[in-house]
């Protein structure tokens, strides 16, 4: 087989999500580059064009789909970097749910961002 | 769960001359990877004045935008998400095993695209009035 590197366990749980999320993440990350950038120039972005984006259920839900996928994808990454550089015992324990926390977190936050962009609160 | 991979001399970071394709992709995924977490965070933090009313929101993302530096720091996240974005695609395609015997060249690839596309960008992201 060619030369291959990587951080993740081939075949386990958190490589299968890591690359279910990827798939995602590959469009909806380009398709947000190309919206905030291109379409419209970042310069130009107030509240009340993002509260007409956000006010579309179906750009919502992308976008705090997005939101998800990305912060499991991060937080995924990070730990099994963590884990490749060779951690156990009871630092991989705290890493892990200080990773979960700080997932949890950002999910949460960024919901809250998301309803008020879309007006809901 | 947790298991050793034998990366050869990728950890040992003075024998970078010697580094192959593969060493280099995976050393470029995981600083892209760390970059792309990073700003995460960040964005939601910024994005988080929407909480403090349409004004604040506003005020904050276009002064922000007015900034030189802040233009040249998305176009480096520009170029760190599309080459994430590239050497993903390489990174599925070599794990459901198309394309293996040319895993160093699609990474050119990714070098080179990633190259393009930003260059072609740059007038876009740096176009507008400054402050």
């Amino acid at each position: 087989m060619a030369e291959h590197y990587s951080s993740f366990e081939r075949g386990g749980r958190r490589w299968l999500f890591q690359r279910l999320t990827a798939v995602f993440l590959i469009g909806v990350l380009a398709f947000h580059f190309m919206l905030l950038h291109f379409v419209n120039h970042a310069a130009d972005i107030t509240f009340a064009g993002t509260q007409a984006r956000m006010g579309q259920w179906s750009y919502f839900a992308t976008m705090w789909l997005f939101l998800v996928t990305a912060t499991f994808h991060g937080v995924n990454g990070v730990y099994n970097a963590l884990v490749n550089q060779g951690i156990s015992g009871s630092q991989k324990t705290a890493v892990k749910y200080v990773l979960v926390v700080a997932g949890l977190l950002l999910v949460a936050q960024g919901t809250r961002v998301a309803l008020a962009m879309n007006g809901l609160i | 769960m947790s298991q050793s991979y034998n990366r050869g001399t990728v950890e040992d970071f003075g024998r970078w001359r010697e580094f192959s394709a593969g060493m280099w992709a995976w050393i470029f995924h995981k600083f892209t990877g760390w970059v792309l977490v990073g700003y995460l965070f960040t964005h939601i933090a910024v994005l988080s004045t929407s909480l403090g009313g349409a004004e604040l929101y506003t005020n904050t993302l276009q002064g922000l935008e007015a900034l030189l530096v802040v233009r040249f720091l998305e176009v480096g996240l520009l170029a760190v998400a599309v080459f994430h974005i590239l050497n993903g695609i390489r990174l599925l395609m070599v794990d459901l095993g198309v394309g293996l015997e040319a895993q160093d060249k699609s990474f050119y690839a990714s070098l080179v695209l990633t190259g393009a596309i930003v260059v072609a960008s740059i007038p876009t992201f740096l176009g507008g009035p400054l402050a």
